[in-house]
């Protein structure tokens, strides 16, 4: 039996040898986990393969198993919470260590930026009163300004699931429905498709699977904005204009299309900016790459645009400031 | 395996989703990070079996299935954790509970170290492909081919070097004895 505590693989045939030689301590051995003693474990593995199957056939037919993401949603909602509270000062850390370089240079930045806006203060009084006539049209047109519901990124989907999506931490009891657009101080981060009472799951504009009607910001042009499935500094999102006649210019904002309704993306919201322009005459559509305004892979306090009469757990961010 | 280490296994689990979901991603920023539940599972295998691996397996592998941020169909990773569960199994070394523990040499420790990298780079890359087969067929899949292979493959990487370094310590609080599957703990 020497060979036996340092025994790798096994064949069937040196397995069943050594079943026989350490019967009842296997026996012990596997017990807890239940019908393990007389049990051929590929017996096991079969019936977890097949019940595996009729779950995502059944997922796949029908909405039955939603119930059930709910209930686990809830389960670890607060573990996600509060694991993400208590990484967040953490995660800051490595921005106090940062260079003296940089500091540096970023103090030269600062500078130049403090010298330009103290030129711009000069005349900021008329730029002040035409803000004051913005916010009175704001004010007016009160259906349509939009009204977000505040959230904070609390789980990120492993890179192996092959989906980029996120979970944040306002849920039904906020006012978050599915097919809502969620957005970022920076510009479009995605769309709620499921949610829970306390928690949604966005998928992000990155996500292979998420199209998006975009349109360039300066001639007005329509097209699809498609992400790669990368997220971080090289991701990208491929926009695909809808008349082959126009092309793009380097540094076009491009910002959404929306639906009729709102859902699943309101209009305006900014995407990105044009950076390189594909152009061939196979193919029939022109081709443009974009890179995004929102750094998705530090993203944190994002905003649900929901309608104006929402009810919510919490306090709306409207035009006119927290109500 | 005992009760005490089935619940050992079942806290493991709940660790492992936590951290992979929430506070790994915070730090890295966005970069593909090892799949914790795969070790969680890889190890319960090495230490108790097919039958215990495959149905811990399945049981992570539901659980990622089914809490946020999951947005695909319930049962792609239940089914390829248990695969890889079963997988890992199939290369558990049991010991006689009366065998008296021996010292491990360099050599056994060396060897028992490269049993981890192999069985946790193959389940990797079972479990990985398993889930994004099961993708294809049931088209709940945005991915062109090559992407995928350059995906799994990365996967495939992180998971061989992050299991060499945390299956051992994993493995440390499920065997019955330390030798041959902890010669890599050095409990003794």
């Amino acid at each position: 039996m020497t060979d036996v505590p340092r025994g790798t693989a096994g064949g069937p045939q040196r397995r069943s040898r050594l079943r026989h030689a350490l019967g009842p301590t296997l026996g012990r051995l596997r017990r807890p986990f239940g019908r393990a003693r007389g049990g051929n474990p590929r017996t096991t593995l079969l019936a977890l393969a097949l019940t595996a199957v009729t779950l995502m056939t059944l997922d796949h037919q029908s909405g039955l198993l939603d119930p059930v993401r709910t209930v686990a949603g809830e389960a670890l909602g607060p573990l996600q919470d509060g694991a993400a509270t208590a990484t967040r000062p953490v995660a800051a850390v490595p921005e106090w260590f940062r260079a003296r370089a940089e500091l540096q240079h970023d103090v030269a930045t600062l500078q130049a930026e403090n010298s330009d806006l103290r030129g711009r203060l000069e005349t900021s009084g008329y730029d002040r009163n035409r803000l004051a006539e913005y916010d009175r049209l704001t004010a007016l047109a009160g259906e349509t300004a939009r009204v977000l519901v505040p959230a904070r990124v609390i789980g990120w989907g492993p890179q192996q699931s092959f989906a980029r999506t996120i979970t944040i931490d306002a849920g039904s009891r906020a006012g978050v429905t599915t097919d809502l657009t969620v957005v970022s101080g920076d510009g479009l981060v995605g769309r709620v498709t499921r949610v829970t009472p306390t928690t949604a799951t966005v998928l992000l504009v990155m996500d292979a699977d998420s199209v998006v009607g975009g349109r360039i910001g300066d001639s007005m042009e329509l097209g699809f904005l498609r992400g790669r499935g990368v997220v971080g500094e090289s991701g990208r999102l491929d926009l695909e204009l809808v008349d082959a006649s126009t092309l793009p210019r380097r540094g076009d904002v491009v910002v959404t299309w929306g639906s009729s309704g709102g859902a699943p993306y309101v209009s305006g919201v900014p995407v990105g900016q044009v950076t390189k322009v594909y152009d061939s005459l196979r193919e029939t559509s022109r081709r443009a790459v974009i890179r995004p305004f929102v750094d998705f892979s530090s993203l944190d306090l994002v905003g649900v645009v929901v309608a104006p009469d929402t009810q919510s757990d919490r306090a709306l961010v409207r035009a006119g400031g927290l109500r | 395996m005992t009760a005490a280490r089935g619940v050992v296994a079942a806290l493991m689990a709940v660790a492992a989703l936590v951290l992979q979901t929430t506070v790994l991603p915070l730090l890295s920023g966005g970069t593909t990070l090892p799949n914790l539940c795969l070790l969680v599972v890889v190890a319960v295998g090495l230490s108790a079996g097919e039958t215990a691996g495959s149905m811990t397996g399945f049981a992570v592998g539901l659980a990622l299935d089914l809490t946020p941020p999951a947005d695909h169909l319930a049962g792609r990773w239940a089914l390829a954790l248990a695969v890889a569960g079963f997988l890992a199994g199939l290369f558990a070394a049991h010991q006689p509970e009366h065998a008296a523990p021996s010292r491990p040499t360099r050599r056994a420790r060396a060897e028992a170290l490269l049993r981890v990298l192999l069985v946790t780079a193959a389940a990797s890359f079972v479990a990985t492909s398993v889930f994004a087969l099961t993708g294809l067929l049931y088209g709940d899949l945005g991915w062109a081919v090559p992407e995928l292979l350059r995906g799994v493959g990365v996967a495939v990487g992180l998971d061989a070097v992050a299991g060499l370094l945390l299956v051992p310590l994993l493995l440390r609080p499920l065997v019955v004895h330390p030798v041959p599957v902890a010669v890599l703990g050095g409990a003794r």
